[in-house]
């Protein structure tokens, strides 16, 4: 079948979901001529799956720069928020009051305390954390069982709506100026004289950039100009219920209520390929797991349970890569999609657009698997 | 808003919105609401929109009301007990997350 | 039976369910049915058996029919759980049921799906008004409670359904207000095409005469053609208006019964796994099966309403199908006893299904009919307007998965089944395809309400 050649785009942005949205703001911000090819309704999207957490603590505990990277895209978020609801009129929910995670068990609490410092330690203390016993612990959330044996707390941490998120990202993208293509699936890549040729199954797409963002195919995609991205998915199971009187001050990251009222419930780590399943077994450990930390939860309804699959990178650290054989092509891996979306609608895009090097992302690029 | 076609059918008391209220016996607490003519039977808690039974067969879950404490129950798919204390969810739900 | 909690579990009891069980265990098939009311019949035959109507006949011979099938139903060698909802069943063949309240999970060798359809959404400004309710919601009011509208009623839609509600409320006693029927004046004409085939099922012919017959005789107002139907009032119903033959109406009215047609219930078959295909004839989605009723899945079939509106006569002669196949699979019949038992199934069965093709022409919805004006609620549930829908679909918005999680259109608790016809037809009509290509929402658990209380105290342990 021949191809409808489309011309003069600057960028094209292989992946509409919370990582390309986010870059296609900020790339579309600088006048360049942007598109951002999607996917099709029922493919994988790991945006669909995430829980909302902007999450800082425990993240970097063995990678200082991420620690680092983290902790500065969480301050940008009520910032971040604001901008979003000023441009596109979207509120995404955003309660940045603290996060808990909760300790079940001895061993939980002593993992729990050494990564705690360290993160801390790589930040210089920046980061904050509280070890919370049962009692501090239910002096701030009077409904946690006395069974649950405490948690950890950071004051830097919260949560968002994941999904009224992507639509913010979405609509300003749209306002900036970018285009949006949904079912319009990459099939190869290659790089000719002076530009790159993206080929879907109808159409041609010619650039002097591209940024691939588009989850778990990230690694097919990226093998055509010579990046290896090593993903793996990594399903995660999540339980929401109907709505339910206001309880929860803070995000935890077993249970956080939504600006609704909904509670969200997860989650789970399973290595099971490309399997969006749910199973009833994690169904009801999530459910028992849930009584165990707030028992008075037993007469809610479940609202519904889905699976979703995490771009998984083998140290879990996000993967910020340019080719090396081919200057202006980009890869970006994460499964921090919600904490990470102001960096990568600002610094990212940023880096992407001036095509230098950035020392601060030298650490995230994928020579750090070559042993 | 609707009647029983034999009249002289058994009849319970039950407690409605803290009164009591004689209904047929052996029917649906949905069916008893609407021989009251109690509308609305409820308001949404998205924008207090005022609701009421509408498919019977329990799959459109409008006709949620609260029964002997418990909130958000099908009433159509329970039947009437004598001394069942029903409310109707009138006013708007209490808040969601701060 | 290693591994199996059932042999064969159906789910639902209406005609096709009882069918099915009925038929395997004639051959020595273990049968269990669960249902989730508190007596078999499924709605076309609710409380048949078990009715506070002194006359049931009031309703009418087919309804009087469905006595002698539950009748048979409960004396059969088969486990029948009444008020027991599945709640959560996947891919992989695990099922969660809730019964009385206690949630146990299963597996069964073999299932028979046949939980029946549900009426086709009809959404117009303000139909989800206090006082606006479906004809089914009628019919269920008359059978399991005996009770009728209190004023004369207004009625409004298409479809056999409406006018057989029109039918028993006049044997009732009842005056109707009026009949505002929404099918648009002259399709009926290419209906007559698929005469020669209705005539074989001339009997539902006489029927649908008869019951035209009544109404026109109780001079009940019948408004043909109309269409902007739209309902109005604050705390509840007030009024309805509607355009006919040029002219605006009003009618003030506390109560407003309304029908457009029924369509499969499609959540247990896509949560099985079942491959569903979009049937343009039926405006429906229905899943793939052969002609003993068996799925994509195998071992999974479904019988009924549930694989594509037929009716109940058509139901009780699928589920015998699903069942004979069943007992062949499980080894309890040959394959040459099964064939020629078929036989005469098949047979019947040919000659209720020739009416379809009429009657889905001749009931067919216009395209206004398919996407409701922009004000009105796509969603009920969270209360998304079309208008909403439609920006996102002009927007290039990816499908109805998309526009679901950008609104929360489809999140509520009847799970999309009373919205996602609505946004598939918005998203078609966008991209000038068909619902087959857009999609539908995708299936989640729990496919009937379960608390978290349920799930987690499991009945058979082995956590």
């Amino acid at each position: 079948m021949t191809r409808q050649v489309i011309q003069a785009y600057d960028t094209v942005i292989v992946g509409g979901g919370l990582v390309g949205a986010a870059v296609a703001c900020g790339i579309a911000a600088t006048g360049a001529k942007t598109i951002v090819l999607d996917g099709g309704d029922h493919d994988f999207r790991a945006s669909r799956g995430n829980f909302g957490l902007v999450w800082v603590q425990g993240k970097g505990a063995d990678f200082p720069a991420y620690a680092r990277l983290s902790g500065g895209a969480a301050r940008q978020w009520p910032n971040f928020a604001d901008e979003l609801l000023e441009t596109t009129g979207i509120d995404v929910g955003l309660q940045q009051t603290g996060g808990y995670d909760f300790c079940l068990s001895p061993e939980d609490w002593e993992e729990r305390e050494r990564e705690m410092s360290q993160v801390a330690a790589h930040t210089n203390g920046e980061f904050e954390y509280q070890m919370l016993d049962t009692n501090a612990l239910r002096e701030r959330i009077p409904q946690v069982s006395a069974e649950v044996l405490g948690a950890s707390y950071s004051p830097q941490d919260g949560h968002v709506n994941p999904l009224y998120l992507l639509r913010a990202l979405h609509q300003r993208m749209q306002q900036l100026g970018a285009t949006y293509q949904s079912g319009q699936v990459v099939q190869s890549s290659s790089r000719q004289s002076d530009r790159f040729v993206i080929k879907t199954a109808t159409r041609s797409f010619h650039c002097e950039r591209v940024v691939f963002c588009a989850g778990l195919s990230n690694q097919r995609l990226c093998r055509d100009l010579g990046m290896h991205i090593p993903v793996q998915p990594l399903r995660g199971q999540l339980l929401i219920t109907d709505r339910v009187p206001a309880f929860l001050p803070a995000a935890t990251l077993q249970v956080r209520q939504t600006r609704e009222g909904t509670l969200q419930i997860g989650d789970s780590h399973e290595d099971v390929g490309l399997d969006e399943s749910t199973t009833l077994d994690v169904v009801t450990r999530l459910a028992r797991r849930a009584l165990r930390i707030f028992p008075h939860l037993a007469q809610v309804r479940l609202n519904r349970a889905w699976g979703a699959l995490r771009v998984m990178t083998p140290d879990g650290v996000p993967i910020y890569q340019q080719a090396d054989e081919h200057p202006g092509a980009y890869a970006i891996s994460c499964h921090s999609g919600v904490t990470l979306a102001a960096l990568h609608a600002r610094e990212i895009a940023g880096w992407i657009s001036s095509g230098a090097q950035d020392p601060l992302l030298v650490p995230f690029s994928t020579r750090r698997f070559d042993v | 808003m609707f009647k029983l076609l034999d009249s002289s059918a058994r009849q319970v008391l039950i407690e409605l919105d803290g009164a009591e209220v004689s209904v047929p016996a052996d029917i649906s607490v949905a069916a008893a609401l609407l021989y009251l003519d109690c509308l609305p039977l409820r308001h949404s808690a998205i924008s207090g929109a005022a609701r009421a039974p509408f498919c019977m067969m329990g799959i459109c879950f409008e006709c949620l009301v609260e029964i002997d404490g418990d909130r958000d129950q099908r009433a159509c798919q329970l039947m009437v007990r004598p001394g069942m204390r029903l409310r109707r969810q009138l006013a708007p739900a209490q808040g969601a997350g701060a | 039976m290693s591994g199996f909690d059932y042999q064969l579990l159906v789910i639902g009891a209406g005609p096709a369910g009882m069918a099915a069980a009925q038929t395997a265990a004639r051959h020595g098939v273990e049968v269990t049915v669960i249902d989730e009311q508190a007596n078999p019949g499924g709605q076309i035959y609710r409380n048949v058996d078990a009715s506070p109507l002194a006359d049931i006949g009031l309703l009418g011979k087919d309804y009087v029919f469905g006595r002698q099938l539950v009748q048979g139903f409960r004396h059969a060698p088969i486990d029948y759980h009444a008020n027991s909802a599945l709640w959560y069943l996947d891919s992989s063949g695990e099922l969660g049921i809730v019964e009385e309240g206690v949630h146990h999970s299963a597996r069964a060798q073999s299932i028979v799906i046949a939980c029946g359809a549900q009426e086709r959404p009809m959404p117009f400004p303000g139909w989800d008004k206090a006082g606006v309710m479906t004809a089914g919601a009628g019919q269920i009011l008359m059978k399991s409670a005996a009770m009728v509208p209190a004023q004369a009623p207004v009625l409004a839609g298409s479809g056999p359904l409406l006018l057989l509600l029109a039918w028993q409320y006049l044997r009732a006693g009842l005056k109707i207000r009026a009949l505002v029927d929404t099918s648009p004046r002259g399709v009926h004409w290419s209906a007559l095409r698929h005469m020669p085939s209705a005539l074989a099922a001339g009997d539902y012919l006489f029927k649908g005469l008869q019951l035209v017959t009544a109404i026109k005789r109780a001079r009940v107002p019948w408004y043909r053609g109309a269409d902007n139907l739209c309902a109005e009032g604050d705390e509840r119903l007030a009024a309805i208006s509607f355009d006919c033959s040029g002219k605006k109406h009003r009618i003030e009215t506390p109560l407003l019964m309304v029908h457009q047609g029924v369509i499969p219930s499609t959540q247990v078959t896509a949560a099985a796994g079942c491959e569903t295909e979009w049937n343009e004839a039926q405006q429906c989605w229905h899943p793939s099966v052969d002609d003993w009723g068996e799925s994509s899945q195998p071992g999974i079939f479904v019988a009924g309403d549930a694989a594509g509106i037929a009716g109940a006569r058509a139901a009780w002669l699928s589920g015998q199908l699903a069942g004979l196949q069943v007992a062949r699979q499980l080894r309890r019949l040959e394959p040459v006893q099964r064939d020629r038992l078929a036989l005469r199934i098949r047979n019947a069965r040919a000659r209720h299904l020739s009416i379809r093709p009429f009657l889905d022409r001749y009931y067919r919805l216009p395209d206004a009919a398919l996407i409701p004006r922009d004000e009105t609620l796509a969603c009920r549930c969270e209360e998304v307007t079309v208008a909403e829908i439609r920006a996102l679909a002009a927007a290039g918005c990816s499908g109805p998965n998309q526009a679901k999680a950008f609104t929360r259109c489809g999140m509520g608790p009847c799970q999309g089944r009373f919205c996602g016809s609505t946004v598939e037809q918005i998203f078609a009509r966008e991209t000038a395809t068909s619902p087959q290509q857009v999609g539908c929402y995708n299936v989640r658990p729990p496919l009937k309400p379960v608390t978290l209380g349920q799930i987690a105290k499991k009945e058979n342990q082995n956590e």
